[in-house]
């Protein structure tokens, strides 16, 4: 059997959003949607979990922190104490209050850059990338749905047709894969 | 769509009958189409500027920092004002793409790409003087805590001056990759519509290879959202290091506790005005007046009423303590500042930041473009006086009076202050035919509830 892929596209991101319902309630797997802005409410519908990458920013925030008291514990306290002002270098804790601002900014640096690192890793982007959105228009004005007929056997291709056509989609396309 | 209705409280964000790809076609045009005369000629002022900056700043690296006017007893001057100024002309762009997206402020998104811009324009700007002013420039590493090569001594983590470092080195990193975070999908918009193969690969690696899918766009809110509550406190932090590096000299007229807040009610209001100044100018000639309306500059006015004002009590607050403190010296910096010789200076920043910008709170005048043009052009030049005042005022007259001095600056100061306006302009005019100035993807999403009259898509 070939593999066939419909895109259905729209011009109205909330006509997507109730075609997408009512896909779903015909039991449609979606694939994917290109949109040229996010679409509110559609993560659930299509079934994409949310993110986790706050998670991960909070603990790259976390290391930042951790690294920041290291680094003025060992650097200041105990490779070479330093008598500045009269300021005490007995211990980490009592030269802490000098120490905020430094650990403030790597906080917001670890988490901010990790954050966006990741980001671009789970995106998969990066310069020189192809992009994949299967129709130029999906970032400018069109909203496209991505259905493969493969994922879908106990819907007919028909019916997905009929379901996206009376659902407000301007154009269907096919295309097959190898 | 009849639950869509304009809102009627507010006026709309978006003028004129637009659509999608209207909207796409009124942000690329500026970058597809060719530069006309007026920008060649902006342009090449600025580049001469920024060239002879550049003159300056290699006179200066060569010769040292002897060529610039400052003496004994003004060891900061000039240098350590224009990075001030600098800096807090930055801070605008991340409030209005940091905090007013936490205050879910949808006037926002007309602005906060050029505001983004600018702000790590100035901050390039900002960060060439404290680096010039080391003398040895090629020494600039030794401030990173890096062991040097005698033993293991460190940089000293108690000094403001290194926490400087540490600031804003992370604004500076964080504002860009917020801004480029932003800028991936509208590059894939302009990507999208390029016909010629060259346009279209240069725009597809700036890109990074966007393609809009539902989880990428899932993905990218949750990164902006999450950028915007970092940067909110990292922009706060910034100017607070900045004043710390005065506020905790024991130098009259600098060691006040109140001068974290106001160094950042003063930061935003430079801001705001240099914003106002490129937006006006941007508008017009991009033809952006559809998307940058009288209602963007009347709201940002009313920040800069705010902001002015704080930066009026703040002004006031420190006359009041110096009096009530019942120190001579402190009290003495203070008259000195308003009846001494540099008594222009005092008054001007007076006359620039608190006077004028009282005046928007007649609606007549905040909602007109000449007159804003105007009052952010003195709400610039009171702010450098700001600075001046406080770092050349407090110093020139120090505990020992027969080193009392005056500070006159070199054309080397004046040749790279004027200079890094040029850098400033350069990039700015750059950015502004290269990059879509607004984001246009998150225009869009606000297009049907604050357009005037959207249009309908056809059935």
């Amino acid at each position: 059997m070939s593999k066939k892929v419909i895109y259905g596209v729209f011009d109205d991101e909330e006509v997507l959003l109730s075609s997408a319902k009512a896909l779903r309630s015909k039991g449609v797997r979606i694939k994917d949607v290109f949109s040229p802005f996010p679409i509110h409410g559609l993560d659930p519908i299509i079934g994409i979990k949310p993110t986790r990458l706050s998670n991960a920013a909070f603990f790259y925030g976390m290391f930042g922190t951790s690294f920041a008291i290291w680094m003025t514990w060992y650097m200041l306290i105990s490779d070479w104490p330093m008598n500045i002002g009269g300021k005490p270098n007995f211990s980490w804790f009592e030269n802490m209050p000098a120490f905020i601002p430094v650990t403030f900014e790597l906080t917001v640096f670890c988490a901010a850059h990790g954050m966006v690192l990741s980001y671009l890793l789970v995106n998969k982007l990066y310069p020189g990338r192809k992009p994949h959105n299967p129709d130029l228009r999906s970032t400018d004005d069109k909203f496209i749905m991505e259905i493969q007929s493969s994922e879908n056997k106990r819907v007919t291709e028909d019916e997905i047709l009929s379901t996206l056509r009376n659902t407000g989609a301007i154009e269907i396309n096919h295309k097959d894969l190898k | 769509m009849e639950h869509h209705s304009t809102a009627t409280v507010r006026q709309p964000l978006i003028l004129g009958e637009k659509t999608y790809h209207q909207i796409s076609e009124d942000i690329s045009r500026p970058i597809e189409g060719k530069a006309n005369n007026l920008f060649k000629v902006v342009f090449t002022i600025s580049a001469l500027l920024a060239l002879w900056g550049v003159g300056c700043f290699a006179y200066t690296i060569g010769t040292g920092i002897g060529v610039w006017g400052l003496n004994k007893t003004v060891g900061w001057a000039w240098d350590i004002t224009n990075f001030v100024w600098w800096v807090g002309i930055g801070h605008a762009g991340t409030l209005i793409s940091a905090i007013l997206l936490l205050f879910r402020q949808r006037w926002r998104m007309s602005i906060n790409r050029s505001a983004e811009a600018m702000t790590i324009f100035a901050v390039i700007c900002a960060a060439l003087f404290p680096v010039m002013h080391m003398g040895r420039v090629w020494c600039a590493y030794w401030v990173l805590p890096l062991p040097n090569q005698f033993g293991s001594l460190w940089v000293n983590f108690n000094s403001p001056l290194l926490w400087d470092v540490f600031a804003i080195s992370t604004y500076f990193t964080v504002s860009l990759v917020f801004w480029y975070t932003g800028l991936i999908p509208d590059f894939a918009t302009v990507r999208d519509r390029q016909m010629k193969p060259r346009m279209r690969k240069i725009y597809n690696i700036l890109s990074f290879g966007w393609s809009g899918s539902a989880k990428q766009w899932s993905r990218f809110e949750e990164v902006s959202l999450v950028l915007a509550g970092l940067s909110t406190p990292l922009v706060l932090s910034v100017h607070t290091i900045v004043s710390m590096d005065f506020a905790t000299s024991v130098i009259p007229g600098w060691h006040t506790t109140i001068f974290p807040p106001y160094f950042v009610a003063g930061a935003i209001f430079s801001g705001f005005a240099m914003v106002l100044t490129l937006l006006i100018i941007m508008r017009k000639v991009l033809h952006l007046e559809d998307y940058i309306t009288i209602q963007h500059i009347e709201l940002m006015n009313k920040i800069i009423i705010l902001t002015g004002s704080i930066v009026g009590v703040a002004y006031l607050t420190e006359l009041f303590t110096s009096w009530y403190s019942g120190v001579e010296y402190e009290q003495y910096a203070f008259l000195n500042r308003a009846t001494g010789p540099y008594w222009w200076s005092y008054w001007s920043m007076m006359t620039c930041n608190v006077i004028t910008p009282q005046l928007f709170w007649f609606k007549k005048i905040r909602t007109s473009l000449i007159a804003t043009f105007i009052i952010s052009i003195f709400v610039n030049i009171g702010m450098w006086f700001e600075r001046f005042v406080i770092i050349v005022t407090s110093l020139h007259r120090d505990y020992l009076p027969s080193s009392w001095t005056m500070f006159h600056p070199t054309f080397v100061d004046l040749g790279i202050f004027i200079g890094t306006i040029g850098i400033f302009f350069t990039c700015f005019l750059l950015f502004s035919r290269t990059f879509p100035v607004i984001a246009l993807s998150e225009l869009k999403t606000i297009m049907k509830s604050t357009s005037e009259n959207p249009k309908q898509p056809h059935h």
